[in-house]
Parts: C-alpha cells; sequence; structure tokens
C-alpha cells in the first residue's frame, strides 16, 4: 500500500485528472492484453508531458516507490502488469507526433504515438515505418521498443531494434538519458539496443525518432496450400534458398485456416493441412521476378494449390484472413491462450508434431500460426477459464511448448516478451551467470530495483524452486543453488 | 580450447593484470592506445554452423572473415553488412568488436543489426552466452549486440552467429558529376524512393551510386537514374570499404558521423562522403574541440580515427548521465578492468 503522504505529494505534481486512485477508474489498468494475470494498481499516474514524467520518477525514488509504466497496454506477457505498492505510470497522453524530417526519413514522437499512427502521418511523403506488430491499430511506440516489437514483415525490415535511432528516457533517479542520434551510430556501448526489448526495466522512454522507410511501389502475394505441414516449411527454406526475401512468409496450420476462414472469407482452400502466404514487395519489376521465383519454388516443394492475388482487394483479403487468425480462433473456444516462441526453420516439423501429442495429452486443441519467415510460432491454445483448471492446464501446455522451443535450439520469446507470463521458462533458456549478469544489467541503471520489479529476469531463488519441479532428463537445472 | 582463454582470463583478473585482445591485428588503429599482454584469438577458429536456408551463420571469433566470406560466397550469400578488411587478417571476431561497417550500412544494416548471438569471457573469466541462433528473440537483455562496438571492454567474443543474407542477383554502379551540396540533397532525396539504392559515395565532385537488386529492378532505377555507369565498380567499393586510397591515407583521420541531411559542413579540409550523407571523412588538423563540436551541431559525433588520438580520447566524451551507465556496465562484466583498459575510453 502506498502511504497518504507519499499520495497527495504525487497528487501535488499532476493535475487532478492525472491522477487516478478510485476504485472504477483503476480497473481498467489491472491488466495488458494477457487478461489471465489481473492485479488493480494502487494508483495511475498519466503524465501529459515529459517534466511531469521526470517529477515523479524522482518522487517515486526518492521515497523508494516502485513503477511500473505503461503505454497501450496491449502487450501478451504482463510484462505491464500492475506490482503492488507501485505507481502505474501510464503514458498514452504523451501522444504527440513531434516532428517528421521527410528528407532524412525521421519521425520524432512521444511514447503513447500509436504504431500505425506514425505510418498515417508519413504516407503523404511516401514513407512508412516498417516494423507492424498485428496490435498496431491500438499499440504505441513507447511499448514496441520496451518489448522490441516485431509483425510480419520483420525478416525483411527487422524489428523494433533495427528501426530506431534515438531515444530520450529517463533513470528512475530522474535523470535524462539521450541515447542513439541522429546518424547512424553513437560512441560508445549501443545502449540503444540495451534499451530496445528491456520492458520497462531499465529507463522510462519519453520519445523516440524512429527510421521511416519509402513505400515500396508494389506488394504481391502468392497463397500456396500443402497437403503436409512438412512440405509447407520445406518450401520456406527453399524460397530462401532461392535468394529470394520474402516482406512476408506465414504459415497457417489447419485448424487456424478453417477458423480464419470461417470468420473473414478469405477465400483460403480448406482440404489442406497447411497454408503459406508470401508477400514480396520492391520496385514493380523486381515484384514480378521474385513473385515467378516464388510460383516455380512453391510448385516444385509440392504445392497443391498456388494463387497469385489478381488485384490489390485480393491481395488485402489474403491478409486479412492471417491478421485475424487471432480473433477467428477465438470464435472458436471461450479463451485462447497464445505462446510465442521462436525456432530454428528447420524444426518446424518436428515442433508441430510434438505440439499436436502434447495437444492430446493436455486434452486442449492448439491452431498454430507461425512467421514463417524468421521462425516464430504461435500456437494458440484453446480452453475454457469457466471450467475448473482449464486455465491452469492451457498454461502447464503452453510452458511445455516454450521448453520444447528451448530443446530445439530456439527461444521462449521471439516478439512478446518475458513480462511476468514467462518468467519460469527463462530459467530453462538461461543459466545462472547469465541471469546474474541481467540481473548486473539492470542494477547498472536501477541499483534499486524499482523499475518493473519481478519482470523479465527471475530472481534465482525462484529458477531453483521453478527447477525443483522440473526435472529434465534426471538432470536437475542449476544444480548450484540452494532449493527452499 | 576455451579452457585456455577462461584460465588465461581467470588468472588477468585474479592478479589484475590488463590484457589486450585481439584477432588479425587489422584494426589495431581503432581507439585509444590499450596496454597489457596480447591475448590472439586466431587459433579459435572455424565456421561451428552454417545454414543457408536459415539465413544463420555461426562461427568462432578468430575465424578470418575471409574464410567465412568464401563459405557464404558458395552458396550465394554474403554479410550484408560488409565488414572492412582494412587490408589485413581480419576476424569475425575484431569485426563485431569493433562494430564496424561498410558501404552498404546504411540500406541493409549494421554489425550490430545482423548479430543474434554470442558466446564471450567476461573479465572475470565467466564464460556466458547470450542471444541464439534464430532471427527473433526478445527472452532477456540484448546483451550480444551490446558487445558489437564495444571494442572487447566488457568480455572477449568466443563466438558469434549472425543473420546472412542472399547476394543481390544483380549490382550496377553510376556516377555523377556533382557538388556536394547536390550530391548530399540527392543521396537523401533517392534514399527517401523505392530505388535499390545499396551504397553511396562522394568525393571531388562525383557522386558515386550502387544499385543492387534483381536484374529488372537495377536496370530500371538505372534508366530512371541516368549518370555515368562505373565499369570497375567492384573494386571501387572494395577500396572504399577498406580504406584503399591514397585519401585516406592522410593523418590524422576523421570520421564524422552527422544527420545525413547535413549541408557541406566546410571545415576547410577535402572530404570524402559516404553512407547517404551520414558520415564525412576528413583528415583535418582543426583541434577536437573544434570538429567535434561541428558533428555535435550536425547531430552526430566525431571519432579520431586514424592518426593520435586527442587528449580526451578517439570517441566523442559522453554525457555525465552516459558516462556514469558506462561506468557501471564495465564494472559489472569486468571489475579489475583488465580487459582492452583504455580502449573505449581513457578513464576504463
Amino acid at each position: 500500500m502506498l502511504s497518504p503522504a507519499f499520495l497527495s505529494q504525487l497528487r501535488k505534481l499532476l493535475p487532478d485528472h492525472c491522477v487516478l486512485h478510485a476504485r472504477e477508474d483503476l480497473v481498467p489498468f489491472e491488466s495488458d492484453g494477457l487478461s489471465a494475470y489481473r492485479n488493480t494498481p494502487d494508483v495511475v499516474a498519466l503524465p501529459e508531458n515529459e517534466s511531469q514524467v521526470a517529477a515523479i520518477l524522482r518522487l517515486c525514488h526518492a521515497n523508494q516507490v516502485a513503477v511500473v509504466a505503461r503505454g497501450a497496454g496491449t502487450g501478451l506477457a504482463a510484462g505491464a502488469l500492475p506490482v503492488d505498492g507501485a505507481v502505474l505510470l501510464v503514458l498514452s497522453k504523451l501522444n504527440q507526433i513531434r516532428h517528421i524530417d521527410p528528407l532524412a526519413r525521421t519521425a520524432t514522437v512521444q511514447p503513447g504515438v500509436r504504431n500505425l499512427a506514425i505510418s498515417e502521418a508519413a504516407a503523404v511523403h511516401g514513407l512508412y515505418y516498417a516494423p507492424d506488430p498485428s496490435s498496431q491499430i491500438a499499440c504505441s511506440i513507447g511499448g514496441n521498443v520496451a518489448e522490441n516489437s516485431g509483425g510480419v514483415h520483420c525478416l525483411k525490415y527487422g524489428l523494433t531494434v533495427h528501426n530506431i535511432l534515438k531515444l530520450r528516457a529517463w533513470t528512475i533517479a530522474g535523470e535524462l538519458l539521450e541515447i542513439g542520434s541522429d546518424t547512424l551510430d553513437s560512441p560508445g556501448y549501443d545502449l540503444l539496443a540495451l534499451m530496445t526489448g528491456s520492458e520497462g526495466m531499465l529507463a522510462v522512454i519519453t520519445e523516440v525518432t524512429v527510421k521511416l522507410l519509402p513505400r515500396p511501389q508494389r506488394a504481391q502475394v502468392v497463397l500456396a496450400a500443402f497437403d503436409d505441414v512438412a512440405k509447407a516449411g520445406a518450401a520456406v527454406g527453399n524460397i530462401i534458398a532461392a535468394g529470394v526475401i520474402p516482406a512476408g512468409l506465414e504459415m497457417m496450420d489447419r485448424l487456424a485456416i478453417q477458423a480464419a476462414e470461417a470468420f473473414v472469407h478469405a477465400g483460403y482452400p480448406l482440404d489442406c493441412e497447411a497454408l503459406l502466404l508470401c508477400e514480396v514487395d520492391g520496385v514493380n519489376e523486381e515484384v514480378s521476378d521474385d513473385i515467378f521465383t516464388v510460383h516455380e519454388v512453391l510448385a516444385a516443394s509440392g504445392a497443391i494449390e498456388i494463387h497469385t492475388a489478381e488485384s490489390e482487394e485480393q491481395r488485402l483479403r489474403f491478409w486479412a484472413g492471417r491478421k485475424a487468425a487471432f480473433p477467428a480462433v477465438g470464435r472458436l473456444a471461450p479463451d485462447y491462450y497464445c505462446m510465442d516462441g521462436t525456432i530454428p526453420r528447420a524444426q518446424l516439423p518436428h515442433v508441430l508434431r510434438r505440439i499436436s501429442e502434447m495437444s492430446v495429452e493436455f486434452g486442449l486443441a492448439v491452431a498454430n500460426v507461425f512467421h514463417a519467415g524468421d521462425g516464430n510460432l504461435h500456437p494458440l491454445i484453446l480452453f475454457d477459464a469457466n471450467q475448473p483448471g482449464e486455465l491452469h492446464q492451457a498454461e502447464a501446455f503452453g510452458s511445455k511448448i516454450l521448453e520444447l522451443c528451448v530443446e530445439v535450439g530456439g527461444t521462449i520469446t521471439g516478439e512478446h516478451g518475458v513480462g511476468l507470463e514467462k518468467i519460469n521458462q527463462m530459467c530453462a533458456q538461461f543459466a545462472t551467470p547469465e541471469l546474474t549478469r541481467f540481473h548486473e544489467v539492470k542494477a547498472a541503471f536501477d541499483p534499486d530495483t524499482l523499475l518493473n520489479p519481478g519482470k523479465a529476469v527471475p530472481e534465482l531463488h525462484r529458477c531453483a524452486e521453478w527447477g525443483a519441479m522440473h526435472i529434465h532428463g534426471g538432470q536437475l537445472p542449476h544444480p548450484e543453488l540452494p532449493r527452499f | 580450447m576455451l579452457e585456455i582463454f577462461i584460465d588465461r582470463i581467470r588468472a588477468a583478473h585474479a592478479e589484475g593484470s590488463p590484457l589486450i585482445l585481439q584477432g588479425g591485428g587489422s584494426k589495431t588503429f581503432y581507439g585509444n592506445a590499450d596496454e597489457g599482454e596480447v591475448l590472439s584469438t586466431r587459433t579459435l577458429t572455424g565456421i561451428v554452423d552454417y545454414q543457408p536456408k536459415e539465413l544463420v551463420l555461426t562461427a568462432h571469433a578468430g575465424t578470418p572473415l575471409a574464410e567465412i566470406e568464401t563459405a557464404l560466397a558458395e552458396r550465394n550469400q554474403m554479410l550484408a553488412f560488409e565488414p572492412p578488411h582494412f587490408g589485413g587478417a581480419a576476424t569475425l571476431g575484431g569485426s563485431i568488436a569493433t562494430g564496424l561497417s561498410g558501404p552498404r550500412r546504411p540500406y541493409a544494416g549494421a554489425a550490430r543489426d545482423f548479430v543474434l548471438g554470442v558466446r564471450m569471457i567476461d573479465g572475470t573469466g565467466q564464460p556466458l552466452r547470450f542471444g541464439g541462433q534464430v532471427i527473433k528473440n526478445v527472452a532477456g537483455y540484448d546483451v550480444s549486440r551490446l558487445m558489437a562496438g564495444a571494442l572487447g571492454t566488457l568480455g572477449l567474443i568466443t563466438e558469434v552467429s549472425l543473420k546472412v543474407l542472399p547476394k543481390p542477383a544483380a549490382e550496377t554502379t553510376l556516377q555523377f558529376e556533382l557538388d556536394e551540396t547536390a550530391a548530399i540533397e540527392n543521396m537523401n532525396r533517392w534514399a527517401g524512393q523505392p530505388l535499390p539504392l545499396s551504397a553511396t559515395s562522394w568525393h571531388a565532385g562525383l557522386l558515386t551510386v550502387r544499385l543492387s537488386g534483381a536484374e529488372s529492378a537495377v536496370h530500371a532505377a538505372q534508366a530512371r537514374l541516368g549518370g555515368e555507369l562505373l565499369h570497375d565498380a567492384a573494386a571501387f567499393w572494395q577500396r572504399l570499404r577498406d580504406q584503399a586510397t591514397p585519401f585516406f591515407d592522410k593523418r590524422p583521420l576523421w570520421r564524422l558521423a552527422v544527420k545525413p541531411t547535413t549541408p557541406p559542413l566546410n571545415l576547410g579540409s577535402a572530404e570524402w562522403i559516404e553512407w547517404g550523407g551520414a558520415v564525412r571523412w576528413l583528415a583535418s588538423d582543426l583541434p577536437a574541440g573544434t570538429l567535434r563540436d561541428a558533428a555535435k551541431t550536425a547531430g552526430g559525433h566525431a571519432t579520431l580515427f586514424r592518426g593520435s588520438a586527442p587528449i580526451d580520447g578517439a570517441f566523442a566524451p559522453l554525457a555525465p548521465a552516459l558516462r556514469a551507465l558506462h561506468r557501471n556496465l564495465k564494472q559489472r562484466f569486468d571489475p579489475k578492468g583488465i580487459l582492452n583498459r583504455g580502449r573505449l575510453y581513457p578513464e576504463f
């Protein structure tokens, strides 16, 4: 609980309407996009400018009160879950596009600006911001930086870390950090990379300068159906081996295809085990050449049906199915739980086979949506939270999937972040020395552990406790740690 | 094999005796003078794994860049950041530790952009592994990218996993006679249009532009831009990448990184412009402070690239808050300050 004295000081820093403390005002902030995790915040601060952010941080630092930064709240890993006794610092009112420089191809924006709003504002100059997470109509750029968000185009255009130039950020002590620059690099350590994906654990961002790219002259999509998931997986590798880097390369399995088709009538073939959507973009002539190559490779890889979108309208419809895959799957069951592992692509058939075996074991259906180009797998586990024990089963199933991803040489999170959700699986991915270094990196920025405490990097004793329940091949992870 | 390095760093840590980490020694000029005994990675060689279909290559730090580039070329792939060799036996580890990139950098990305994971040994002799061999990975802080450009001051890189890319099917280089102002303007304007640019250079009244991509796309862009075709283009870009032209022999050689649209700096010396206007090379005897102020005003920073470093070091001094963070990070990865002492900043 926060003391009345602290709250009254906080209220002095902000206009009345920027501090929420009535129960009914706090409830909307109790979770982010992962609503299975809820905790009502003690207080919500909604600063309207950078100096208010700095003042709040200084106050919290002086009183040793924790701070959880939150953007649009679309995160999927409970990274912005309120922490007891902390201030929830919501940055959505910092929503101004400060400056677009069309010749230098940059946009300088506040953290609460929505991802898509940047591209909309840049469109008049023929430019756009490339990373496009599925939530791009709602998610904000500050959160994108905090999570190093990806999207369907990142094989070709990179993640957030590849598309930002500069940050203004504040330490918990209220000190300004100007990280990066208006040029392509900066002297010293690459703190821009360190900040990107740091899940609000190192500093609070108040301004982001992003790179803008020229809008491709043309984009074209090919849809291919396969009677076997392994063939579709191999086709992805064959496209890349042919020298084409598609702008988007997505795969869906049978259940996902059927759900999407029933939901948006995208025109997907239904009698298949896997569907590939391969988009190429660029200058007109290049797109024509690449489409030809992709077509040939897909045919040689055993596709049973291949369709090239015949119009822009059809291209968008093909994509609408993929983009609506999550809500479409959501219609199949009262709840779904979205996982986010990444695997070396060659492991796809093995991983999908294991997932379908586990699906039987846990008694829960699963639909798979896959950013195939970059190996990022989103299994959607279907369950009903109103059935006693099902949420727990879904979580246990999800946990097994992530451990499987680590086992085959991948990672527990490709783009959603660790947050609180995957904190135990961090123990499967990293050993004690690496986790220790992560804590030390945090301590270099935030020695009192006040920014988003308890998220992203597990305490070592937590791994010991978790490890005691997860014994692999007769070997305890972290055998060096005391067990409590 | 790694044990030798672990033992050596542990011993140095115990004694507090500094080590100079070195690969092929092709970039010893870069950064400030360091002190200590040389610890060479040249025995730590070999490609560990290369999966062309996954676009991922993993190799030991001491592997010569040339060996890696040959293996990639056999599968029609490349290191898209075009790391310079500087005429020497550049290694993978050294390329990542210096974080230097070549002409393709503004259009394809820098060394750090292609790092997927590293194995390293920190300043206490602790082996560590960060990142991995997959393109998307947000578990934990991005320590692998932090190692790119850290000049070995946070740890000895022992293995690197990189994203690699297919070689473009066609490349063409065009030249235009243009003054500096017009060249800077064109580099930026063209970069904002859907053109397959892959390198730009301006020097002595000549703007040189490389186009890469599908044959048809390169031809279409060529028809649109005009200019004169440069015939020995590969050699031109190779020389620029390795600074193997007389322009780069002059000392002190400064690298001013600026906002790409910055108009001519007019600092009284001939300039060589790269990276779409974002890098301006010049040999200048002007005081370091003058050059640093000019770069800072232009949104960037100045580095003494070759020649004897000024009193505050080769790299632009950091603002106090960032300086404190650098010290904190260094302290945690190398508490005794034994790795490449002073190479990045004189104070550590």
